[in-house]
């Protein structure tokens, strides 16, 4: 395992940016204060009359991205979670999402691997706040290669896109070159009709690992990746109840609002299974180290495979 | 200015405040006393100042109209409908369901509506994302906001302030309607925001103080706004809650309320009596 790479999503966004500028001939990028932490700093670099420092002004940032995209502009606007989703929520709502504009939110820092800065930093509420915007598309990438192909999957589609990256470096679990990004459609990541891991983000690998463990005890987890949240694969949910007959969600998120909220309202409309959330327990981050942190907030691979046995059990 | 053009121009504020009357009678709600503060301005922009074309509402070099005090909105749809934007018979249809006027403006639902507002303090934001996109495509359409008094209350207008005045944005005005008026009372008895035009010169604007109800002293400020380079301008109009309405004006509960059958009578004799002095005058 000596050769695996890690990276953070937010730097696959950052690179993503300035290649998007070559194919993409009306991006404006703007952001709060934060180029070199979101790491639209490469873009500022390599294209700075397409770049705009708004200020520590998130509201006024986001309502800006509406005017460029009311003018015709693709508008990749970034901040924190926190701050993106959580200080200019109504902004999102009422300026880009009732108005349907083409901005595309580029949110780092989301979760509890911010690390130090603690609690205030630490968004876990974001995808349950864009997830209630009608019309909000929502890309959570696992790694940063994903992060990639989401960056130029959100420029194309047509509407707002919330895109959640985080700060910590982590595995990249795919291949740039054949690795297919689709908004709306999970990836299968392993076979197994057991149970079903439903994972985004960061917690795609810690259910791989998850998937591993267990199999060595007789349990054959199906791994999904669940990046788009919304509008969200429900044929993928639906199939995973029907021939697994349990789902374990993974999020490095509160458990209320996000994947698991999402993944439960689909599974009780259509095919009634357990389904047990891994998750940030509807409690407020703190500091330290992010990778210490992932493991006191039970978000790992060890926790997943408890769950998962819970869930089997469940299911009887 | 010349006499006939200024008549011209008071016999379309009337009609936008008819419009106003109308739509918000027919509604049963909506808020006509901002609404006919900002009447003559609002015909002023559209029938004199702006290069809009109402045959084509999405022409991507029209100047761009952002109302900020989005509960104007009557105001607004009387002006585009006489423009031509749409029929003045919509106008009735105010706030009805499945109507193209919404209470507050909707960018997606009606023709000539240039960004949805209606929350208080975003509308200049969007403006300024219009002014900042005309200058980076090196384009010479220009962008206008209406904000209201109490708007300015909102910290995110501040926000866009600062923006504007940092990026130079020339081909930005905006008016800020002084009626004095919020909806829990005077400016001074909520949380003051005076001195209005100290404070947008402090932000490095240029500021220009007038009386929104003489055109001639309308079309100075634009022009002026035109003439002004390398700042944003802040027009200041000290305006009349309920101007045209002799019981409305001044008069805050006339903010968020609908005239009644009587009042509607009585309001839209008022109108349609000084139209018939200016037709009279020729």
């Amino acid at each position: 395992m000596a050769d695996i790479i890690k990276k953070a999503t937010r730097d696959g966004y950052g690179a993503a940016l300035v290649d998007l500028a070559d194919v993409c001939p009306d991006l404006v990028v703007l952001d709060a204060d934060l180029a070199a932490a979101t790491k639209t700093g490469g873009f500022k670099k390599a294209h700075p009359e397409r770049f705009f420092d708004c200020g520590i002004a998130e509201g006024n940032m986001m309502g800006i991205a509406a005017g460029l995209a009311a003018t015709g502009k693709t508008v990749f606007a970034s901040s924190f979670a926190m701050f993106a989703a959580g200080r200019a929520f109504e902004q999102v709502r009422n300026s880009i999402g009732y108005p349907h504009l083409n901005v595309k939110i580029g949110a780092t820092h989301a979760g509890i691997s911010v690390g130090e800065d603690g609690a205030t930093h630490q968004c876990c509420e974001d995808i349950a706040l864009m997830r209630s915007i009608p019309g909000m598309v929502i890309l959570n990438p696992a790694d940063a290669v994903e992060a990639r192909k989401a960056v130029f999957a959100a420029a194309k589609w047509d509407g707002p896109v919330y895109l959640r990256f985080g700060r910590l470096a982590v595995p990249v679990i795919f291949d740039e070159n054949d690795y297919e990004f689709e908004i709306g459609k999970s990836v299968q990541l392993t076979e197994g009709n057991d149970v079903t891991i439903i994972a985004t983000g960061l917690m795609v690998n810690e259910a791989l690992i998850a998937a591993e463990t267990l199999k060595g005890e007789g349990i054959n987890a199906r791994v999904i990746n669940m990046a788009t949240i919304k509008p969200i694969d429900r044929e993928a949910i639906v199939r995973a109840a029907k021939e697994t007959g349990a789902i374990v969600t993974a999020e490095e998120h509160s458990i209320i609002g996000g994947l698991g909220s999402a993944v439960s309202e689909v599974v009780c409309e259509e095919c009634p299974v357990p389904v047990l959330r891994v998750g940030v327990m509807d409690t407020f981050g703190k500091s330290g180290p992010a990778v210490d942190l992932l493991k006191l907030f039970g978000l790992s691979a060890e926790h997943i495979v408890e769950e998962v046995k819970k869930a089997v059990a469940l299911r009887g | 200015m010349e006499k006939l053009q200024c008549k011209a121009l008071e016999k379309i504020a009337l009609h936008i405040r008819m419009a106003v009357i109308e739509g918000t009678y027919n509604a049963k709600s909506g808020h006509p006393g901002g609404s006919l503060s900002i009447a003559d301005v609002l015909a002023y922009l559209y029938f004199n100042e702006m290069n809009v074309d109402p045959a084509r509402p999405d022409w991507a070099d029209r100047d761009r109209f952002v109302l900020s005090k989005g509960h104007c909105a009557p105001a607004l749809y009387g002006a585009l409908a006489h423009k031509g934007f749409f029929s003045v018979e919509e106008i009735k249809s105010l706030r009805h369901i499945g109507a193209m006027l919404q209470g507050h403006p909707c960018m997606t639902e009606t023709p000539g509506v240039d960004m949805s507002t209606g929350s208080l303090g975003q509308g200049i934001s969007a403006a300024v994302g219009m002014a900042l996109s005309a200058k980076l495509d090196n384009k010479d359409y220009r962008t206008y906001a209406i904000l209201g008094d109490g708007e300015i209350e909102e910290g995110q207008v501040w926000e866009a302030a600062m923006f504007a005045a940092h990026k130079k944005l020339d081909n930005l005005c905006i008016v800020v309607d002084n009626n004095n008026l919020q909806i829990d009372g005077t400016l001074d008895e909520v949380t003051s925001p005076y001195p209005i035009p100290e404070k947008f010169a402090a932000f490095g604007w240029n500021v220009i103080v007038i009386d929104a109800h003489d055109f001639d002293q309308i079309e100075a400020a634009f022009k002026a706004a035109r003439e002004c380079k390398g700042k944003p301008t802040a027009i200041i109009q000290k305006s009349i809650k309920g101007k045209g309405v002799s019981f409305m004006e001044n008069q805050v509960s006339w903010h968020g309320s609908a005239p009644n059958a009587e009042q509607y009578e009585q309001a839209m004799n008022e109108l349609k009596a000084a139209l018939a002095v200016l037709e009279q005058e020729g």
